[in-house]
C-alpha cells in the first residue's frame, strides 16, 4: 500500500529520472500526444482497480487506439525492459491490473469497436476494450447473447474477462470466458503477434487459447477476441427459497444437482447480504431466513415450468419454508437485480469491504460458513456471504474500516484464512476474480514449489524478461517462505 | 498404486524416449510410434465420484468404458462422448482431446476437464487444476495438456466435469443437399431448440435433440422430419462417434477437415461426411495434401490425416514459425529430455 506521501516523494523522484524521461520521450514518438499520460493527476485514476486496498503509481499511461501503436509501445519497453500492466475498465477485483511502479500502463479503452457480428455462425469479433454487455445488447436483435455474466459486466471488458476467465450468476449451464471465447489476436510482450484459437472447432497443437484465457495479462496483450454467441432461451423463471439454516439450502442445492437438473442459474445468499441487499434494491427478499436460494430455470414454456415443478418439490423436501415464483420477467430481473447488487450494497453499509473468492467442494458449504462465523467472531469483523451455489464459489464480503488503525490488516489476515480454509476442504483461493495482487501469497498454500516453478516456465515460453504485469499470479519462493513464516509465528 | 507411480517415474528418470500407451485404441492417429513403450494400464480405477459434485476423479489407466459405466448408474455422462475406438483409457482420452458427436453444442473434453497431475519429464508430480468447477488459480495447464498427445508428460489423474444424461432424446431424418443441410444446421443451431448433434452424408441429415421431455416434443414439431426409432437412433450415433459406420470402413486414408461451421460446401473429390453442425467435415481417399491443407487454412481451418495415408507429408497442418516457438519453449519445460511421445504431434516436439 502506497500513502499519498509516498507518492508526492514518488512522484519527485520519478520527475527527474533519466531513464522515465528516455521511456517518455519514445513512447511520445509512436503515441499521438493524447495517447500519453505522464503527469502524476493524469496518473492517479489509474493508481488501482477495483481492488483499492492496493495502489501504485505508474511512470506513464498509454492509451493507444489501433494495433500498431499496442506493438509499438511493447517494443518500445521491451527494448528498454520496462515493465507493462494491460488494463481494461479497471474492475477486476483482485488487482491484476495494478499498476508496477516504474512501469507502464497499457489501456485497452480505446478498443471499443464490434467489428463483426455473424448470426448464422453464431460469433462476434470485438476489441477488447468493449464491454461484456455491450456485445449482448447489439446481437439481441439476432436472438442471441453473450452468456457470461459478471456482476460487474455494465462495465468490465471483454479484454478483462478474457485475463480472469471470468464467470457470473448462469455459469453452471454456460459456461465461463473459457467456454465462450473461440479465438484470441494476442501481442506478445516482444512485439510480435499471434493467433491462438480459430473459427472452426479447435486447432493443431497445444491448447494456447485456454492457456491464455485466466492468465491475467502475463502472457500476452489481447488485440482482438472472437465470442461465441448463445441463443436466448425463449422464456425463464426463477424460484426463490428461504431456508431456516445454511445447511438446508446447501442440502437443496445438492438434491436438485442429484436430481439431474443443471438450472440455468443457483444461488445463496446469507442473512447479512439479503439485509443489505433489500435496504438498497428492494428485490423482496425474505429478511427471516437464515439462507435464500434463487434457482432459475430457461428454455421454451413447456421446459420451464416442467424444471420449476420439479425444483419446487425438491426445495420444499430439503426443508424450505417459502417459495416464491417469479410470476413475470420484471419480478424475475428483480430477484436477480438484487443478487447481482450485493457488493454495492453491502458497499453501503460499510466504509471498506474485501470481496474473497474461494470455490469449494458444494458438500463442505456448511462447514466453511460456519467456520467464517466463527472467523468473523475472532477477528470482530462482520461478513456477508453470497455464493454461486450451483458450482461452489463462494464470495465472502468481509467489512471493515480503513480509518481504523490496524483493520485493513485485520481484514487481510481473515479474508487469507478464508482461503486457506478453502483449499483445505479441497478447493480453490480463486473460481473467477483472479490471483492478481491480492492471493498471491495464497497460491504458496495451494500450490507446491515445484507446480509454481512450472507456472514461471509458462509465462517465460510467452514473455522470457517477464515483462508483462510481473509479480502478480504466481509468487517467487520468497514470497512462500515469508508467507510460511507469518503463518507460524501466528 | 504407489508402486505403479514410482515404476513409471524411474521409467521417465531413465531419460531414454517412451511412447506413452493406454488401451493402443489411437496407436493410429498423430505421428510416427517412438520410444519404449510405457502402459499406463496398471494405473487404474476410479479415485472420486460424487454425482452431485458433477466430478469424477480417475487414475490415467481406467478404461473410457468403466467410466462411462459408473456414470450412467447415476444418470450422468460425459456429455461430448469422446471416442471409445475399443479400449481407450481416460488418460489417453485426454492426451487425444478427441470429442464425439455432441462436440458442437456440449463443448470439447478439454470443456469439462477440471486438473489433471501430472508426471514431468523430471519425474516431478504436479497437480494443475483440481476437483471444483471454476478455479482460476495459476495458468489452465490441465488444459494445455488437453489434446497435447502425451508430449508434455505423463497424466497421472484426471478430473472431469460430468452431466446429468438428457431426459429425454430424438433422432429426426431429412433429405437435403449438402448445402441446404449446411445451412439447415447452423440456423438450428442459432435458435433456442434442444439441438444435440448433426450429421449429413449421402444428401440426408440426421438431427439429435436432447432435453427434457417438453422440449424435444415442441422442437420434434416444429422442426419436422422423420422420426427414426430409439435403438436404431442409439445404434447410429455410436457408429458414427465409433467410426463404425460404413463411410469409415475400409483403408482409404480418412482425413479430417475442422472448418468455420459456416463454410460452404467444399469441392472435393473425395466422399464426405459432415457433422458437428458443419465444422467438422471428413474426407475419403487420397488427396493432395498441399491443396487441401491450403483449402481449409483459407476457410479458416486446418485439415488432419485422420487415419491411414501416407503421413511423410505431416499429420496436422504445420503452425506459424510465431506459434511453433512457444510450443518448443513449453514443450522444453515440461520435458527437457525429449521423453514423452518424441515427433507424435510434431516432428520439431
Amino acid at each position: 500500500m502506497t500513502s499519498q506521501h509516498d507518492y508526492a516523494a514518488a512522484a519527485a523522484r520519478d520527475a527527474t529520472n533519466p531513464d522515465r524521461e528516455a521511456l517518455l520521450a519514445e513512447l511520445a514518438r509512436v503515441l499521438p500526444a493524447a495517447a500519453l499520460l505522464s503527469a502524476t493527476e493524469d496518473l492517479k485514476p489509474y493508481e488501482c482497480d477495483g481492488l483499492t486496498a492496493y495502489s501504485a503509481l505508474p511512470w506513464a499511461v498509454a492509451l493507444p487506439q489501433n494495433d500498431e501503436q499496442v506493438v509499438a509501445v511493447l517494443k518500445v519497453c521491451y527494448a528498454r525492459q520496462v515493465p507493462v500492466v494491460a488494463r481494461g475498465a479497471g474492475t477486476g477485483l483482485s488487482g491484476g491490473a495494478t499498476p508496477v511502479v516504474q512501469g507502464v500502463v497499457l489501456s485497452l479503452a480505446k478498443f471499443m469497436r464490434i467489428l463483426e457480428i455473424d448470426p448464422l455462425a453464431r460469433l462476434a469479433r470485438v476489441q477488447p476494450g468493449v464491454r461484456n454487455l455491450a456485445i449482448s445488447e447489439a446481437v439481441a436483435p439476432h436472438g442471441l447473447y453473450y452468456a457470461p455474466d459478471p456482476s460487474s459486466q455494465i462495465a468490465c471488458t471483454i479484454g478483462g474477462n478474457v485475463a480472469e476467465n471470468s464467470g457470473g450468476v448462469h455459469c453452471l449451464k454456460y459456461g465461463l470466458t473459457l467456454h465462450n471465447v473461440v479465438r484470441l489476436r494476442v501481442a506478445l510482450m516482444n512485439g510480435d503477434v499471434i493467433e491462438v484459437g480459430s473459427h472452426a472447432l479447435d486447432d493443431p497443437g497445444y491448447d494456447l487459447l485456454a492457456l491464455m484465457i485466466g492468465s491475467e495479462g502475463m502472457l500476452g496483450v489481447v488485440l482482438e477476441a472472437t465470442v461465441k454467441l448463445t441463443p436466448k432461451p425463449r422464456t425463464a423463471q426463477v424460484v426463490m427459497a428461504s431456508f431456516d439454516s445454511v445447511v438446508d439450502a446447501g442440502d437443496a442445492v445438492a438434491a436438485i444437482i442429484a436430481a439431474g437438473i443443471i438450472p440455468a442459474g443457483l444461488e445463496m445468499m446469507d442473512k447479512l447480504a439479503t439485509a443489505a441487499v433489500e435496504d438498497f434494491v428492494h428485490a423482496g427478499y425474505d429478511l427471516t431466513a437464515a439462507a435464500i436460494l434463487l434457482a432459475e430455470s430457461d428454455g421454451t414454456a413447456e421446459e420451464v415450468a416442467e424444471e420449476i415443478a420439479a425444483m419446487s418439490v425438491l426445495l420444499e423436501q430439503n426443508g424450505a419454508r417459502q417459495l416464491r415464483i417469479s410470476q413475470s420477467e420484471a419480478e424475475r430481473l428483480k430477484y436477480w437485480a438484487g443478487r447481482k447488487a450485493a457488493f454495492p450494497a453491502v458497499g453501503r453499509i460499510t466504509p471498506d469491504y474485501m470481496c474473497m473468492d474461494g470455490t469449494i467442494p458444494r458438500k463442505h458449504v456448511a462447514h466453511v460458513l460456519t467456520r467464517i462465523a466463527e472467523l468473523s467472531a475472532e477477528f470482530h469483523l462482520r461478513c456477508a456471504n453470497v455464493f454461486h451455489a450451483g458450482d461452489g464459489n463462494l464470495h465472502p464480503l468481509i467489512m471493515f474500516d480503513a480509518r481504523n488503525p490496524g483493520e485493513t490488516e485485520r481484514a487481510i489476515a481473515f479474508g487469507a484464512k478464508i482461503l486457506e480454509l478453502s483449499v483445505d476442504v479441497g478447493g480453490t483461493i480463486t473460481g473467477e476474480h483472479g490471483v492478481g495482487i491480492e492471493k498471491v501469497r495464497q497460491m504458496c498454500v495451494q500450490f507446491s514449489r515445484e507446480e509454481l516453478d512450472k507456472f514461471h516456465a509458462v509465462k517465460a515460453a510467452f514473455d522470457p524478461l517477464t515483462l508483462l504485469n510481473p509479480g502478480k499470479a504466481v509468487p517467487y519462493p520468497r514470497h512462500c517462505s515469508e508467507y510460511r513464516l507469518i503463518g507460524s509465528a501466528r | 498404486m504407489n508402486d505403479q507411480v514410482e515404476e513409471f517415474r524411474s521409467r521417465i528418470l531413465e531419460r531414454r524416449p517412451l511412447r506413452l500407451r493406454g488401451g493402443g485404441s489411437k496407436d493410429f492417429y498423430g505421428g510416427p510410434l517412438r520410444g519404449e513403450m510405457l502402459d499406463t494400464r496398471s494405473h487404474s480405477g476410479i479415485v472420486g465420484y460424487e454425482p452431485s459434485e458433477l466430478v469424477i476423479t480417475a487414475r490415467c489407466g481406467t478404461p473410457l468404458a468403466e467410466i462411462e459405466s459408473a456414470l450412467a448408474a447415476r444418470r450422468q455422462c460425459i456429455a461430448c462422448e469422446p471416442p471409445r475406438f475399443g479400449a481407450a483409457t481416460i488418460g489417453g482420452a485426454v492426451a487425444a482431446g478427441l470429442s464425439g458427436p455432441r462436440r458442437a453444442t456440449a463443448g470439447s473434453l478439454r470443456d469439462f476437464v477440471l486438473g489433471v497431475t501430472l508426471m514431468d519429464g523430471e519425474g516431478r508430480e504436479l497437480i494443475f487444476g483440481g476437483q471444483v468447477m471454476k478455479n482460476v488459480a495459476g495458468f489452465d495447464v490441465s488444459r494445455l495438456i488437453t489434446g497435447s498427445l502425451g508430449t508434455l508428460g505423463l497424466i497421472l489423474d484426471v478430473s472431469l466435469k460430468v452431466m446429468p444424461l438428457p431426459a429425454a432424446e430424438a433422432t429426426l431424418r431429412f433429405e437435403l443437399p449438402q448445402d441446404q443441410a449446411l445451412d439447415a444446421m447452423n440456423r438450428w443451431a442459432g435458435q433456442p431448440v434442444p439441438l444435440a448433434a448433426t450429421c449429413w452424408q449421402g444428401d440426408v441429415l440426421t438431427l439429435r435433440l436432447c432435453g427434457a421431455q417438453a422440449a424435444i416434443t415442441a422442437a420434434c414439431k416444429s422442426l419436422g422430419g422423420e422420426r427414426i426409432a430409439e435403438t436404431e437412433a442409439a445404434d447410429f450415433w455410436t457408429a458414427l462417434r465409433e467410426q463404425t459406420a460404413q463411410f469409415f470402413a475400409g483403408d482409404e486414408p480418412l482425413w479430417r477437415l475442422s472448418l468455420p461451421s459456416v463454410t460452404p460446401s467444399l469441392d472435393l473429390p473425395a466422399p464426405q461426411l459432415i457433422d458437428w453442425g458443419g465444422a467438422q467435415r471428413w474426407l475419403r481417399g487420397a488427396v493432395d495434401v498441399a491443396s487441401l491443407r491450403d483449402m481449409a487454412a483459407k476457410a479458416g481451418g486446418h485439415a488432419t490425416l485422420f487415419r491411414g495415408g501416407d503421413k511423410t507429408g505431416g499429420v496436422f497442418s504445420p503452425l506459424p514459425p510465431g506459434l511453433m516457438e512457444v510450443h518448443r519453449r513449453l514443450k522444453q519445460s515440461f520435458d527437457p529430455y525429449g521423453v514423452f511421445n518424441p515427433g507424435r504431434l510434431y516432428p520439431e516436439l
